[in-house]
């Protein structure tokens, strides 16, 4: 199988906290990995790493079985990784366009943007992908203003924008309505039938077993096993999940 | 047929209505700070006209203001990145210092004019390193290194002013602070080539994108990938070196190093920010805001003058205009929350 990325003995510390210790992680080239665990299991640190936000203690990192050292979040992005955050990772007091490009702004060879060719794939973006029919809404409107599933939109559009092979997506359904939760459910399943990758961190375990292709169990700070969605009945997870936060122990 | 001409019609007033309320939404502060100084500007005629109304005025302005508005352009990038810096003025000192050195072992004013600007982004680049390698607050951080600068300065000279005369008659002096046609000062050009050398960086480079994202949630743009720590000492090290530059213009001006020289500016420079409608709290601020507030500034401080004020007034004047104006961002930033 190829993978889109290997992790290997991933191990990170904050302070007293052992975040993640000896984690193996894998992508496949064309897959959707459910990550689920309880708060504090180490989801946003390993996808943080994953990102280049954090630098791990140990382990190593192949993207497209490369190896990678001193990954940082615009090397990632280069790599063709892009993240939708839990905390939307958005600029609240800027324009739409200068969220949708941030820390990817289109710029000439001296750093000098090119301002129109932002506003209007925005523009392009918001009509095709977002579906802002709105006039109250333009490329230069201010984020703030917006809901909070216009937020999310915005932020999974970004992600989609450049042409990630990896997205992925912390707790995306937090916060959404119902008929959002479902769009964005058939979103990830569009990330799979365009051959793209996917890690889908959720709470919602039902949200999980319905996109995922393979659900990795993480709790306090390692994985405590792996399933094929196919393989596992939904009740007979929810059990194990039950145990895990339980004893930390599956079985 | 006459149905559809209305509805057009209504369409057209309905997108006219948008694009208004865009409009002043966008540029309701800028509008704003342009009625002020019109208003004020209106006050002062009718008050004073035969000051007001004759050209000899405006050359003042214009050859006073420049000193401190080379440094509220550069110094409104500091305050969209959410961060602030008190030592500029001292930085003016240590610059025309470095100058006055560098003329005094070589003789040379070009390369005594380089001097001072490398000193002043060196002086910047450390205010910047303190904030972002140690991680102390700005406000804390510049208000150690105004005195530690002021401190060197006094120290370095062991208190003597220098004379700048050996600068008269050289291109550079006259390039720099001359008249131009015996009636404008150089310095006012080259406020406006500040001016419009800052509003590019900042709205037309991914390094001003980047000012306004971290200021405006810097967790965010480092997600993003955008280099935080990077852009924010750069904001430090240019104010260092616009500091400088206003130093080296006061001080040609009046062909004089005085180690005080700063001293009462850092009121007027921060007013003229936080009045052109940089907010304190960081993420939003124009630079044309802060040009404008500039003039504002400067008409204020001649007008007390004019009015027969003593040169108390100006003090107290300067911090109202600041508490009323991060007053008036508080409350409108709340308001559209």
């Amino acid at each position: 199988m190829d993978y889109r990325l290997q992790m290997n003995d991933i191990s990170k510390r904050f302070g007293e906290v052992q975040a993640l210790r000896d984690v193996d992680f894998t992508v496949g080239s064309n897959e959707v990995v459910g990550l689920v665990g309880d708060n504090g299991a180490g989801k946003s640190t390993l996808i943080k790493i994953i990102t280049g936000y954090h630098a791990p203690d140990s382990g190593e990192m192949y993207f497209n079985g490369e190896k990678t050292e001193g990954l940082t979040v615009a090397r990632a992005r280069q790599l063709g990784v892009e993240t939708v955050y839990q905390e939307r990772a958005l600029a609240d007091l800027q324009t739409l366009w200068r969220n949708i490009f941030m820390g990817r702004e289109i710029s000439g060879r001296f750093g000098f943007l090119d301002v129109d060719k932002m506003m209007h794939e925005t523009e392009e973006l918001m009509v095709g992908s977002m579906g802002f029919t709105s006039s109250a809404v333009a490329p230069d409107s201010v984020v703030r203003t917006f809901s909070g599933g216009e937020k999310q939109g915005v932020s999974i559009v970004r992600a989609l924008h450049f042409q990630a092979d990896l997205i992925i997506l912390d707790e995306p359904t937090m916060g959404l309505a119902l008929s959002e939760v479902r769009k964005l459910l058939e979103f990830v399943q569009g990330i799979k039938e365009a051959g793209k990758s996917c890690i889908f961190i959720d709470h919602n375990i039902f949200h999980v077993h319905s996109v995922a292709d393979r659900i990795v169990v993480l709790d306090r700070g390692e994985v405590a096993g792996e399933f094929v969605t196919a393989d596992i009945p939904l009740e007979e997870l929810m059990d194990k999940m039950y145990r895990v936060a339980q004893t930390g122990s599956l079985d | 047929m006459t149905s559809r001409v209305e509805d057009q019609s209504i369409g057209q007033i309905g997108l006219w209505r948008t694009s208004l309320a865009r409009l002043g939404r966008n540029y309701g502060l800028q509008i704003g700070i342009v009625g002020v100084l019109v208003a004020i500007w209106v006050i002062f005629v009718i008050g004073a006209p035969r000051t007001f109304l004759s050209p000899s005025i405006y050359a003042a302005y214009m050859s006073t203001i420049p000193f401190f508005a080379v440094m509220a352009l550069p110094l409104t990038m500091v305050i969209i990145a959410g961060e602030i810096d008190l030592s500029f003025p001292s930085i003016m000192a240590i610059g025309t210092l470095a100058y006055v050195s560098t003329v005094g072992a070589t003789g040379s004013i070009p390369l005594a004019v380089i001097a001072c600007l490398i000193a002043g982004f060196l002086a910047g680049l450390l205010n910047g390193v303190i904030v972002v390698k140690l991680g102390i607050p700005s406000l804390v951080a510049t208000i150690g290194t105004q005195f530690f600068y002021r401190g060197a300065v006094l120290v370095l000279t062991g208190g003597k002013p220098a004379s700048l005369v050996s600068a008269k008659g050289a291109i550079i002096r006259e390039a720099l602070v001359g008249r131009i046609g015996n009636y404008l000062p150089a310095q006012m050009i080259w406020t406006i080539v500040v001016a419009v050398l800052v509003w590019i960086f900042l709205n037309r480079h991914r390094f001003g994108a980047h000012v306004y994202l971290i200021g405006d949630n810097e967790e965010s743009a480092r997600l993003m990938g955008v280099n935080a720590a990077w852009t924010r000492m750069m904001v430090f090290a240019v104010v260092g070196v616009a500091a400088a530059f206003g130093g080296i213009l006061a001080s040609m001006e009046v062909n004089y190093f005085w180690v005080t020289l700063g001293e009462g500016y850092l009121l007027r420079t921060l007013a003229a920010v936080f009045l052109g409608g940089t907010s304190v709290f960081g993420g939003t601020g124009t630079v044309f805001g802060t040009f404008i507030a500039c003039f504002i500034i400067g008409a204020i401080e001649a007008g007390i003058v004019a009015i027969g004020l003593t040169g108390f007034w100006t003090q107290l004047i300067y911090g109202l205009i600041i508490v009323i104006s991060v007053a008036l961002q508080s409350l409108l930033g709340r308001r559209l929350a």
